[in-house]
């Protein structure tokens, strides 16, 4: 448990100092890791279709703004689509759980075992029930992956609340409903957002990799491949470039969320029960 | 045994407890006799303390008085209603060894929680839960987040909301218990100053006799397997206690009273709860 007690100022300047303090170590590595590449295929002579140099998937990305951007869109917007019905059916079903004992026997083992299997390759059953053109079965896979991420968290949020918390509650004469309000659902609030960050960027993984699978050639992972097929591997590494940005996107819209949302919650778990 | 009172007063005793028996797991191979016969009143105003080794039951007999737990037989009267029925009225308030603040409140909207439950607008609980904080000493605290106090400060937020809504008898399951020494002994007065201010009995649960002696009216002296009270020491030091009370020749003989009170039981046990936390 803390003992310090820092006052609002003199935390804001640190925290500022702080973030500048953790920023510069993995952007030198960065800038030390492209150099070294471009290095590596200059002196070792790298065969462009083996390992083209950052320089010239720079060019590549800067060349076709318009096809990558196209590509993200579709892959995004997939990503996107269920990384929201996901997250609403998790949260949904959590609730459930919370309130049906019987219905949390059953699913409880049902979403952990599930969660080890690599589920996405149910794509292709998917793609199966669809027409050979829809987003719908891409959509569904990344609902899936998200919506056990979200339910085993948040009901874990609402189910793991501290003892004494809830003796308390007893004591106050709360009833079932006010101990949910005050207590279950702001309590699970950080493990929504802990389930986010997990799900966040495994949904554009998601639906890169469905597209894989057959379908439509428009979104990042089909670029991908069919750039490869065709020897234009600074082009697929111009869209792997948009795809690590695409995903880098997701995660940090999440955690800006989860700051707006947590002001203190996040900041306490850190530190341990307060 | 018996506190040893006059209960034939025209006022209702703060708590009163009458051949109270908790038995858990009943019925089965594991089945546990935590209290036996319990017998004990306590007068309003007062401030009765707890002791015994681990396994002597005094936490659930705190949480038989709380309502928290159903006594297997026997009756427990709170302000001379079923103890049941004084949970539903919030006629006490209870204070843990962890603060069990919500750290997504910040201090005072934790101090807010038992009113916002018993439905006060929101100007009412903010005048209250300012006055609490007043009280115990942390008025420049309302708008912090509880992880940034230090452990002693979170157990006057603690002690300010189950204070909150003025009942008369407050429970306290071991509260300085996760203090360091010097909190503690500075807690035990600010309590003892509190509780003055706001003439509320008090329930104390500890380990620790020269906290329970400095604390209280009485020291309930319990032993364990089964769980029942062993002796009662009156505490007669007077009702101004200060730092001076510590080394008071008269504070000594009573600590003396109570650790031969608790002596007569099996070192086992004792060992045990010296070890305890």
């Amino acid at each position: 448990m803390s003992s310090t007690f820092a006052s609002g100022p003199s935390r804001r300047t640190r925290t500022s100092r702080s973030v500048l303090h953790a920023l510069w170590p993995p952007v030198a590595f960065g800038i030390g890791f492209l150099a070294l590449w471009e290095l590596a295929v200059n002196v070792f002579d790298f065969q462009p279709y083996f390992l083209p140099p950052p320089s010239a998937i720079w060019e590549q990305f800067r060349e076709n703004p318009q096809l990558i951007w196209n590509a993200t869109k579709v892959s995004g917007l997939n990503a996107l689509m269920g990384l929201l019905v996901g997250t609403a059916l998790g949260v949904a079903m959590a609730f459930a759980l919370g309130r049906f004992r019987l219905l949390n026997d059953l699913m409880t083992p049902l979403a952990i075992a599930l969660n080890a299997v690599p589920i996405f390759v149910l794509v292709a059953v998917f793609n199966n029930m669809f027409s050979i053109t829809s987003e719908v079965p891409r959509r569904l896979m990344v609902t899936l992956v998200v919506y056990f991420i979200v339910l085993v968290n948040v009901a874990r949020g609402l189910r793991e609340v501290g003892p004494t918390q809830l003796e308390l509650m007893r004591s106050y004469a709360a009833s079932q409903a006010a101990i949910l309000r005050k207590v279950r659902v702001p309590n699970a609030v950080p493990y929504l957002f802990t389930a986010l960050k997990i799900s966040a960027p495994a949904s554009v993984i998601t639906a890169f990799v469905s597209e894989y699978f057959g379908g439509s050639q428009n979104g990042l992972g089909s670029r991908i491949v069919a750039s490869i097929a065709i020897s234009k591997n600074a082009t697929a590494w111009a869209y792997v470039l948009g795809a690590c940005l695409l995903g880098l996107t997701f995660y940090l819209v999440t955690l800006g969320l989860e700051r707006v949302a947590t002001p203190g919650g996040v900041a306490a778990r850190q530190r341990g029960e307060a | 045994m018996s506190g040893g009172s006059d209960t034939r007063t025209e006022v209702a005793a703060a708590v009163e407890v009458r051949g109270l028996t908790k038995t858990f797991n009943i019925g089965r191979p594991n089945a546990a006799d935590a209290l036996v016969d319990i017998d004990l009143t306590i007068r309003s105003g007062e401030f009765v303390s707890l002791i015994g080794p681990s396994g002597c039951g005094k936490s659930t007999q705190l949480r038989l008085i709380a309502n928290l737990l159903e006594p297997t037989t026997g009756q427990v009267l709170v302000n001379g209603k079923p103890a049941r029925q004084a949970r539903l009225d919030q006629d006490y308030g209870m204070a843990f060894q962890q603060a069990g603040l919500f750290e997504w409140r910040n201090v005072a909207k934790n101090v807010e929680l038992p009113l916002e439950l018993k439905g006060w607008n929101k100007e009412r609980r903010r005048q209250r839960a300012l006055e609490m904080l007043d009280l115990v000493k942390l008025p420049e605290f309302t708008e912090h987040l509880p992880w940034q106090l230090s452990g002693g400060m979170q157990q006057r937020v603690a002690i300010a909301r189950a204070l909150a809504a003025h009942p008369p008898l407050l429970l306290m399951d071991e509260p300085f218990g996760a203090l360091d020494e010097m909190t503690r002994e500075h807690m035990q007065s600010e309590l003892l100053r509190i509780c003055g201010e706001t003439e509320t009995t008090v329930v104390f649960v500890t380990h620790s006799i020269p906290e329970a002696v400095y604390l209280s009216t009485r020291v309930v002296v319990m032993s364990p397997r089964p769980g029942r009270i062993k002796t009662v020491v009156e505490v007669d030091l007077g009702s101004e206690r200060d730092v001076d009370t510590r080394e008071d020749p008269a504070f000594f003989r009573k600590v003396t009273e109570v650790r031969e009170a608790l002596r007569g039981m099996p070192m086992t046990d004792l060992d045990e709860a010296a070890l305890e936390p």
